[in-house]
């Protein structure tokens, strides 16, 4: 079972390396999303320190729903997800190998480029390392519940609409929490292991229930 | 081992394909799903795959229900439908590799190239697939069939896109299959010369409920 998830992973990075410009894409759309802001706001040190750490979480949402639609659609629209399905192998550990390739591929970059907001929002060194955990702990989730989105979505003409609104609401507590323990961190008397916490709880909520739910909803968009 | 079909019925959207289909799959037995366009052999074969439920009726694999036993079923089934699951990205090697790897067999470097070899894609292994033809992608995705040793094999067109020297490899790959103890279900206007074993043709047009059937005037 494990090999068939490390294949799977292999086979998906090793796609994207072959097509790198997909990578890219999500990256500069983080970086410029975030570095409009200040040109917008104005540069008061004080008001983009209070607006970083949303600003940064709403980028970062964005971001990683532009790469969702197409997280099965090729794999669909050539036949291999046909082909999967009917592999004996359970259909969950697939789809979280590439939910794991969306993240290696959309996420961790985030995390990597974050120190970027820190230095465009005068942030201090604490706050983003805060920033870099929470959004390590956060995409992830981002990758899988918007798998569940993608599953359903799949087949359907203009499915990159419908993804963002079926999903985007359910990545509020994300936001919350994430940027909660950002502007916690940024206070004297700041405490940032609730938002922790919670956002890890969400962390282990979705690793258990979207692999099921997103194989559930892939039979059905194949059907 | 057997595939049985008893009753079995199927809908798509609004219209009733066929109803009242019954026949049975034995080793060393090939069989030929016909129908005009629109018949439902595309549909009577994602069900037998169990990627669609039948409304109605029964599809039993060694007198089980496959879908209660789905698991243990698609270990002995190979399925190759329109579309050739290839990545263009992806050598023809990678391609195979990966592929065979799916069905949970395994095998050595050395057995894919030499499929590659005997399907005729020798000196194209490393090439990405996306600059290869149709029919050689096609044989890219059938080259799996020379190292599958499921027995139940179900192929939805396999001739379409190839030429005629990979049309005669094809029907003796399949042909070489069932006389060696296989199960084979095609939809195929192609015939496929049989030395033993037996023939069975099934005709859809035959089962179409009256709604479903096309009236010319």
């Amino acid at each position: 079972m494990f090999k068939t998830f490390l294949m799977i992973l292999k086979r998906d990075l090793k796609l994207a390396l072959r097509r790198r410009s997909e990578i890219f894409t999500v990256l500069f759309f983080f970086i410029i999303v975030v570095s409009l802001f200040p040109l917008g706001v104005g540069y008061d040190e004080k008001t983009l320190q209070r607006i970083a750490p949303g600003v940064a979480w709403i980028a970062a949402l964005l971001a990683s729903m532009l790469a969702l639609e197409r997280l099965f659609l090729s794999d669909y629209a050539d036949g291999t997800l046909e082909q999967m399905l009917l592999t004996p192998q359970p259909l969950s550990i697939l789809v979280l190998a590439k939910m794991t390739a969306h993240w290696l591929l959309t996420g961790l970059p985030l995390v990597l480029v974050a120190p970027v907001v820190g230095i465009l929002y005068h942030l201090e060194a604490k706050t983003v390392g805060t920033m870099m955990f929470m959004l390590l702990l956060g995409t992830p989730i981002l990758s899988m519940i918007g798998a569940i989105g993608a599953a359903l979505t799949l087949g359907l003409r203009g499915g990159g609409v419908l993804i963002s609104l079926l999903i985007l609401p359910l990545y509020i507590p994300v936001l919350v929490y994430g940027s909660g323990a950002i502007s916690e961190s940024t206070l004297q008397s700041g405490n940032i292991e609730p938002h922790v916490l919670l956002l890890s709880a969400f962390l282990l909520l979705s690793l258990i229930f979207s692999p099921w739910a997103t194989a559930s909803a892939l039979k059905i968009s194949l059907e | 081992m057997s595939l049985t079909v008893a009753n079995l019925q199927c809908t798509r959207g609004d219209r009733q394909l066929f109803s009242g289909l019954n026949f049975q799959l034995k080793p060393k037995q090939l069989l030929f799903l016909e129908g005009q366009n629109g018949s439902g052999k595309t549909t009577l074969i994602r069900t037998l795959c169990g990627l669609f439920v039948a409304d109605e009726g029964d599809i039993l694999w060694q007198d089980q229900p496959i879908q209660e036993h789905l698991e243990a079923y698609r270990k002995e089934l190979f399925y190759l439908g329109h579309l050739n699951a290839i990545k263009g990205d992806l050598t023809a090697l990678e391609n195979l590799r990966f592929n065979h790897a799916m069905s949970g067999q395994n095998c050595r470097d050395d057995d894919l190239l030499n499929a590659l070899e005997r399907i005729g894609l020798y000196g194209y292994e490393d090439f990405p697939t996306r600059q290869l033809s149709q029919g050689q992608k096609r044989r890219v995705a059938l080259a799996r069939l020379l190292l599958n040793k499921s027995p139940l094999w179900i192929l939805d067109e396999p001739f379409v896109a190839l030429d005629v020297a990979a049309v005669e490899l094809l029907q003796s790959i399949i042909s070489k299959h069932v006389e060696a103890g296989g199960m084979a279900i095609l939809t195929t206007h192609q015939a496929v010369p049989l030395t033993q074993g037996e023939v069975q043709h099934l005709n859809l047009d035959q089962y179409a409920s009256q709604a479903g059937t096309l009236s010319y005037v």
